[in-house]
């Protein structure tokens, strides 16, 4: 499948009521996310958690900002697919505009991207802001 | 006496609640215990009752604050077995008691002096002494595991020799559960007159620790891997080595007399523990060990075994499950990976499920790099745990398994 938007990912959520299928869902995202190719994951694209590793690769195209991200987990490769799927190809002030933890609170998700979790979740956020605001 | 595990569980006001509406099983006790009401009634006593600072008031509540918290020492040493109460010296916890060793220890070092320790320390007794080394010039020297993540005592007992000062283990390794034979590691030490510090972190609440047995000159541990409050711990050391141990932290309540050019300190405990302490902390200590102390022990130990067996052989029963620590003497703690299966979603899985469990390089990234994994995903039993929630956690680790495929 293609990566869908933020607005229809919220509404996909939406529908299902268990929290298996909810899990299905962000894990079947994340195999909509390409994987990076071994020799982009440098150290410098590193965003080292506790307990899963996440790389981030950031370009900029026609004033636009484009990601591509990788985690050893699959869980966590499929949240930054739904972070991809709300920052990728927008201009830095779309995505300064972005309230991305009303997004994962509207996913009930937000105990994912709280700082308490060691995913590194919360730093790819932190980062992506950063470029954007530098960009911007 | 005997353990009836439903009775110690009613204790335990925490255990009976739900997360995500389905029953909590707790099994990241090697992070942390749960408390007993005993002594979060110990807590809520002193607050409610009695606080106030310790050692220096003119006034009852003070009196009543120092006795309550003189007497959790007491309580201590009677529980480690140690020659004198004067040989309890409250800390933070576990890293800052090897802490307070390792400063002292590197002002004592010179070049050529060599500290041991091994291939499975945790990062508070492998950095702290590695740190030391590194201010001092002297060398570090790691003892190897075997693959099955047993000491290798033939090597270790080969790096020991006249210029060993310091030789640091765990009692229980935290990610491996390995039980190191603590009394005949400590004999190998002594031949050579070094100094031996036991990091008793998870081998604390394993029961039945006798400081005087053990042989050792330290036994550091954290009251909140036993039943009490976060935030206390405690350093055992022998009187003689503590006695003109050099001073870490300066400061209040551990000075004898002090004039604006120089100070001289007090005497054992308190010259160790500058500033007011965590007195509460102390009290539920005290709590905790009294309660802990009142149970049978076989019966407690028996129960464990029982846990660790029955988690050992389900085990065998995944495919693609890989147990990381199987020594024979083994307690508590069953750490795998799994093929497939990243421990952060099996994490991730089993949260959804009740089951909190830990995931991660445990605190020992040099351990994980020398066993060629990244991390494990960690099941950490205590005395509450039931054989139905060992059961339970292999149902809800087969749905992960199912998920994640
Ligand atoms: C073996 C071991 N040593 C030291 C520590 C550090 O204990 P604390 O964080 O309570 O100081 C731990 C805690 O996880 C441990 O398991």
């Amino acid at each position: 499948m293609a990566l869908p938007s933020s607005e229809e990912i919220i509404e996909d959520l939406a529908f299902f009521d268990d929290w298996e299928q909810r899990y299905q869902y962000i894990i079947d995202l994340g195999k909509a996310l390409p994987r990076l190719q071994d020799e982009q994951k440098t150290p410098e694209r590193l965003v080292k958690g506790c307990q899963s590793s996440v790389w981030l690769v950031t370009s900029v195209n026609e004033g636009k900002l484009h990601f591509d991200a990788d985690s050893d987990a699959v869980i966590v490769h499929g949240l930054l697919a739904l972070v991809m799927a709300a920052y990728n190809d927008k201009t830095p002030q779309q995505i300064l505009d972005f309230d991305i933890d009303g997004y994962f609170e509207a996913l009930d998700l937000e105990r994912h991207i709280s700082p308490t979790r060691g995913n590194g979740l919360r730093s790819i956020v932190g980062k992506i802001q950063t470029l954007a605001k530098q960009t911007a | 006496m005997s353990f009836d595990v439903q009775a110690v569980r009613a204790q335990f006001p925490i255990l009976s609640q739900q997360v995500d509406g389905k029953p909590l099983i707790y099994l990241d006790n090697a992070a942390t215990t749960q408390k007993p009401q005993a002594v979060i009634d110990a807590l809520m006593s002193f607050y409610t009752q009695t606080n106030a600072n310790v050692h220096r008031g003119a006034h009852k509540l003070s009196d009543e604050a120092t006795r309550r918290y003189e007497k959790a020492r007491d309580q201590v040493a009677a529980f480690i077995n140690a020659n004198s109460r004067e040989e309890v010296i409250w800390t933070a916890g576990t890293t800052e008691g090897i802490n307070l060793v390792a400063h002292g220890l590197a002002k004592q070092l010179e070049a050529g002096d060599e500290v041991v320790v091994t291939e499975m320390e945790h990062h508070a007794n492998l950095v702290t002494w590695q740190q030391a080394c590194i201010q001092s010039g002297a060398t570090l020297r790691v003892a190897p595991i075997f693959d099955n993540g047993e000491l290798d005592i033939e090597t270790f007992q080969s790096y020991l020799g006249p210029n060993t000062r310091m030789v640091a283990f765990p009692h229980v390794s935290n990610a491996l559960g390995t039980l190191n034979p603590v009394k005949d590691l400590v004999a190998m030490a002594k031949r050579y007159d070094a100094l031996v510090l036991v990091d008793g972190a998870q081998g604390i609440a394993h029961g039945g620790v006798d400081v005087q047995d053990l042989g050792c000159d330290f036994y550091a541990f954290s009251g909140h891997k036993l039943f009490g409050p976060t935030g206390i711990g405690v350093l055992w050391g022998r009187r003689s080595v503590l006695e003109d141990w050099p001073v870490w932290m300066t400061g209040g309540e551990m000075i004898a007399e002090v004039s604006y050019q120089s100070a001289s300190w007090g005497a054992l405990p308190l010259r160790l523990e500058a500033g007011t302490p965590h007195i509460a902390g102390a009290i539920g200590l005290g709590a905790a060990v009294e309660w802990f102390g009142s149970l049978d022990l076989a019966a407690v130990q028996a129960h464990e075994k029982a846990l660790i067996e029955s988690a050992m052989l389900q085990a065998r029963n995944i495919e693609g499950m890989r147990l990381i620590g199987t020594a024979p003497n083994k307690v508590g703690i069953l750490s795998f990976v799994m093929d497939n299966a990243h421990p952060a979603d099996i994490g991730f899985i089993l949260d959804r499920q009740g089951v909190a469990i830990r995931t991660g390089d445990n605190c020992a990234q040099p351990l994980m790099n020398r066993l060629g994994i990244n991390g494990t995903a960690r099941a950490s039993f205590s005395l509450y745990n039931t054989l139905d929630e060992v059961d339970a956690f292999f149902v809800a680790l087969r749905k992960a398994q199912s998920m994640l495929a």
